[in-house]
């Protein structure tokens, strides 16, 4: 019996294949943009936990600086000593436009380097090591790494393996020391005695040295990428309830068009619980098809998309990604379990409608005005519920989950209220048009908006993710690049070899009367995290450039006298500084905050004091890098007379339009992947609409019967369903665009000062507005366009159907 | 005279045959007159109607409504026709279930530019919609529907008033009631009434009966 009503049920799929394509559709759809995201975070994760091994690796008790200036006759002075030590040097370099963590240790005595090269044995570990000193001496480095830079380490051989992370690079210190020219200095003493130091050799180490413990790498890729994760997964997750959104009215619609069908089956001895079982059979093969063509979708979409969120990653965080995708069984799982879920919950209502309403009540297509308002009502009433628990989430949780329950309750609440606020707009609307069509396309509209309402509420959810996402991209960029020329106000940047030609070229540049801006600095590792501290010379630029956020009055008066500190935005917030507050730092520091400035796109703190306070609390920092103050017309003539008096090379001089352009293409790729999926989404809600008016087209035979009957040509019934469509996405743009805005200020505000540590200002881009709205009435164009199409070709037999009884 | 059907033929395909539904029908009708076709299911009663009402193409012969050829018309000529001169009252009512009764009675009239408030007011009041006036569809009766239906078609004056078993939806007493109110206004308006109707008992009532069989008048 089962059986047989089984294949009964599904011969509707038979007369309705394009319903069917659609459902299954729009199922993979929402499945493959979950996928493809789940997928990505996945690989980035498998990075991050590769990475933070690898950095582990290297995390063993030792002895540090407590000032940075640890040099090797410290490690000469301590092993004569009588300490067990093996030196490490850790730096960033750039070669090929690509910055690489690189990391020198003592082959020879450290003990963890075999780890490197998985299952070696020791006759070639052995063999590894010699190849690694021999001159040209190797560098171990991850292939993706080394197939964009190799070409830049022609004078180092580089050995490959997926054991070292990419963006990562390790070799002898010898090596290390001389491709980050750093002859001298050591970042850590790795300790190799058995058990804890004894108390009098700690007490006996220099002031400048202490032991550490293991357990301080100082950032964890995992936690700083984390809000990027739950943007990308809040993203796929929207894309996902769009999707079940086109599931939802697909099925909806199917389960109203059988309800004929179900009467028979009942009426044949049929049991309910047997029709339900039936259902649920029919919706979870539909779902795992659905699954299997996601996947495909989404394997693909993620192998699109990684790239971008690799640069995205590397730009934001600088944390490396693997470029290529694995397939995983937790995202292939998690995908088929959230498709199944996805269906459940989209034919959950309709399972409902089934359960509650008189099985032998005829089917109707007609509008029930009243019901209908009513279920409008208690939708608004529960989106206005859900509101009122979004501010409350960020008013009294606050912080980044705070911040995205708000976004969440915000969006789905004002979705729901979407179709109370257009039934009544369009009433008002039907109200106010004397003219007969206009009046009917009015009260058309209302009684399309059942049929209609999810999709327009998935094109609202796209169309306020276009907008709050482009206004925060958009006024990030615009600060950015505001920041930037307050930021890079010398015309010429020149680097020096070393500290040596460093000073050599300062004294030249200064005989020729130019205006010098030494760029020095200091990292300090403090319990807050690592602070570069600035030293700055008392000169106009930064008095009328540096970008404060707040500022003591004669601010810079007082940081010449070397009265206090200027910190970056981030800084003051996770050490959470105000005005006048005084920072943790050695003695000796100027440590009372005098201003806050910004300092986008770095994700450790800095600071600024005066040069004379640098130079006394940090001697040794590095003097290879200023900044030239000129005129632009004398620029190539100094390049040239810099290049022949130090033969310096081109790369080590660079003008200031150059930083700022390719600051901003690294900006403009970093938010390419969300371009991409602020598109996607609106594609998948303009799918939605093409696929409720499709589907809803044999619904509307009569109501457009009569009109035509009337005398209304099917040319102008036609070009009434355009207007039609066309209307109601111009009133969801209309009411998307507060939401937007306020999406806008919750990723700036909130979001954006949780995740990353600075509070951006919102800007408005009316004219991305009105891009986005029109590109949802082409979307809405075009969805409309096949069903007016069908309208103007419809023979008139077919709408003659309305009118007979057989019907 | 208001209709003139002069051998009009009409064939659908069936298995790839051309099965003729009409052959050679013609009938004329006056102003303020009515006539009832009769026939059985199938006898291409409603398919005439259809012909007569401008909302499908003849093979062969020719209908003229006040004077106007129909075979010379295109579709938005036919649209026209249709808004300005014909109505026509279905037995499933056809009335627009998003428009209220007020909205749904005077809006053939404002599409044919002839709306007159009075006249609404009268026929509403003659079928006794007035207290049903804000009301949807959805909350009517079948006679209600059917007297707005009949409302809506008066309401725009047509020179031509075409109804396809406009009682066929009701039971008998709403019908003869429903039938005798149509047939008032009709005379007082000076309104053509073509009726397509099953019963006999019907079709007495008006001035002229024809019988369709097989696609032929008797």
């Amino acid at each position: 019996m089962t059986r047989a009503a089984l294949v009964a049920l599904l011969s509707h799929w038979r007369q309705h294949h394009f319903q069917l394509g659609v459902l299954i559709l729009g199922l993979a759809l929402a499945t493959a943009l979950w996928m493809a995201v789940q997928a990505i975070n996945t690989q980035a994760r498998s990075s991050y936990a590769k990475a933070e091994g690898y950095v582990q690796q290297f995390d063993m008790p030792g002895l540090v600086s407590t000032s940075n200036s640890l040099r090797v006759s410290d490690y000469v002075a301590l092993k004569r000593a009588g300490w067990a030590l093996s030196p490490m040097l850790e730096g960033r370099m750039r070669r090929a436009g690509q910055s690489i963590d690189i990391i020198g240790v003592d082959l020879l005595t450290t003990p963890r380097i075999s780890g490197a090269v998985p299952s070696a044995t020791e006759a070639e570990t052995g063999e590894l090591l010699l190849s690694m000193l021999r001159s040209p001496e190797g560098l171990l480095m991850h292939p993706d790494t080394a197939a964009a830079v190799s070409e830049a380490f022609a004078d180092a051989r580089i050995h490959l393996t997926t054991e070292v992370p990419n963006g990562r690079a390790i070799g002898d210190i010898s090596t290390v020391s001389r491709l980050l020219d750093e002859p001298e200095k050591l970042t850590r003493l790795i300790y190799l005695g058995q058990g804890q130091p004894s108390l009098t050799a700690l007490r006996a180490l220099p002031d400048h040295i202490q032991f550490e413990a293991t357990g301080t790498s100082p950032i964890d890729p995992g936690s700083l990428t984390e809000s990027f994760h739950l943007n990308l997964t809040a993203f796929g997750f929207l894309s996902f309830v769009v999707g079940l959104f086109i599931v939802q009215g697909t099925v909806g619609l199917a389960m109203e068009q059988r309800r004929g069908l179900f009467r028979t089956l009942r009426c044949l001895g049929l049991p309910f619980r047997n029709l339900i079982l039936i259902l649920v059979i029919e919706i979870s093969i539909i779902a795992l098809t659905s699954a299997c063509i996601g996947l495909i979708i989404g394997y693909f979409l993620a192998t699109a998309l990684l790239p971008g969120v690799a640069v995205t990653l590397s730009g934001l965080y600088g944390v490396q990604v693997e470029n290529s995708l694995t397939v995983r069984p937790e995202w292939i799982l998690s995908g088929l379990a959230m498709t199944l879920l996805g269906a459940a919950i989209a034919s959950g209502y309709a399972f409902y409608s089934l359960w509650r309403l008189p099985i032998l009540q005829a089917p109707s297509t007609q509008a029930r005005g009243q019901q209908i308002l009513r279920n409008f009502n208690g939708w608004a009433l529960t989106g206005a519920g859900l509101l009122g628990l979004g501010c409350l989430s960020l008013l009294l949780w606050g912080g980044l989950n705070g911040g995205f329950v708000f976004l969440g309750c915000i969006m789905l609440g004002t979705a729901l209220l979407l179709p109370f606020c257009l039934w009544h707009i369009l009433r008002i609307g039907q109200r106010l048009t004397p003219h007969p069509l206009g009046h009917w396309l009015w009260a058309d509209a209302r009684a399309q908006l059942p049929g209609l309402s999810l999709a327009l509420m998935a094109l609202m959810l796209a169309l306020a993710t276009n907008i709050g996402v482009g206004t925060m991209v958009s006024s990030f960029r615009l600060t950015f690049s505001e920041w930037l020329d307050q930021r890079l106000s010398s015309e010429l940047y020149v680097t020096a070899r070393d500290d040596t030609q460093g000073a050599a070229l300062l004294h030249w540049l200064e005989v020729r009367d130019l205006r010098v801006l030494p760029i020095r600095s200091q990292v300090l590792q403090q319990p807050t995290g690592q602070i570069t501290i600035y030293g700055v010379r008392d000169d106009p630029t930064y008095r009328d450039n540096w970008p404060m956020l707040e500022a003591q009055p004669k601010v810079w008066d007082q940081l010449a006298d070397g009265q206090g500190i200027l910190v970056s935005e981030q800084l003051a917030r996770r050490a959470d500084l105000s005005l006048g507050d005084r920072i943790e730092l050695p003695q000796g520091w100027p440590n009372r905050v005098l201003g806050i400035y910004s300092d986008y796109g770095n994700p450790h703190g800095q600071a600024i004091v005066s040069m004379p306070q640098l130079l006394r609390n940090a001697p040794e920092a590095p003097n290879q890098r200023f900044g030239l103050r000129m005129d632009l017309d004398e620029i190539p003539n100094l390049i040239k007379d810099l290049q022949e008096v130090f033969d310096l090379e081109r790369e080590n001089i660079t003008e200031q339009g150059k930083i700022k352009a390719a600051s901003k293409r690294i900006f403009d790729q970093t938010f390419g992947v969300t371009d991409s999926l602020k598109l996607l989404t609106l594609g998948v809600a303009s799918f939605a609409i093409f696929t409720s008016l499709a589907t809803l087209w044999s619904q509307r035979l009569p109501q457009l019967g009569p009109v035509w009957a009337m005398g209304v040509s099917r040319r102008t019934l036609a070009m009434i369903d355009i207007l039609r469509s066309l209307l109601m996405a111009a009133l969801t743009a209309l009411l998307a665009l507060p939401l937007g805005l306020v999406l806008s200020w919750a990723l700036l505000v909130v979001i954006n000062t949780e995740a990353f540590g600075w509070r951006l200002p919102v800007y408005l881009f009316p004219l991305d507005w009105l891009w986005l709205t029109s590109l949802s009435l082409l979307a809405a164009l075009l969805a409309a366009l096949l069903p007016a199409w069908r309208l103007f070709r419809l023979q008139p037999s077919e709408l003659l159907k309305v009118f007979s009884s057989e019907r | 005279m208001v209709l003139t059907v002069s051998n009009v033929t009409k064939t659908i395909p069936q298995s790839g045959l051309e099965k003729p539904i009409l052959d050679q029908v013609s009938l004329q009708l006056d102003a303020g007159k009515s006539l009832a076709l009769t026939g059985e299911s199938g006898s291409g009663k409603s398919t005439l109607l259809h012909l007569i009402g401008a909302l499908d193409g003849f093979d062969g012969g020719e209908i003229q409504i006040d004077g106007c050829p129909l075979s010379a018309l295109d579709d938005g000529s036919r649209s026209a026709l249709r808004r300005s001169k014909v109505s026509i009252v279905f037995q499933q009512f056809n009335i627009i279930p998003s428009l209220d009764v007020a909205a749904n009675i005077s809006l053939h009239a404002k599409l044919a530019k002839r709306h007159d408030p009075q006249w609404d007011t009268e026929l509403v009041r003659r079928l006794g919609l007035s207290p049903l006036m804000s009301r949807y569809p959805e909350q009517l009766s079948g006679g209600q529907q059917q007297r707005v239906a009949i409302a809506r078609a008066l309401a725009m004056r047509p020179k031509l008033l075409l109804a396809d078993e406009p009682t066929g939806s009701l039971d008998e007493e709403t019908g003869d009631a429903v039938l005798a109110l149509m047939l008032e206004l009709v005379a007082e308006s000076q309104t053509a009434l073509f009726l397509v109707t099953h019963s006999p008992g019907i079709a007495a009532v008006l001035d002229q009966q024809l019988h369709l069989s097989n696609g032929r008048l008797t």
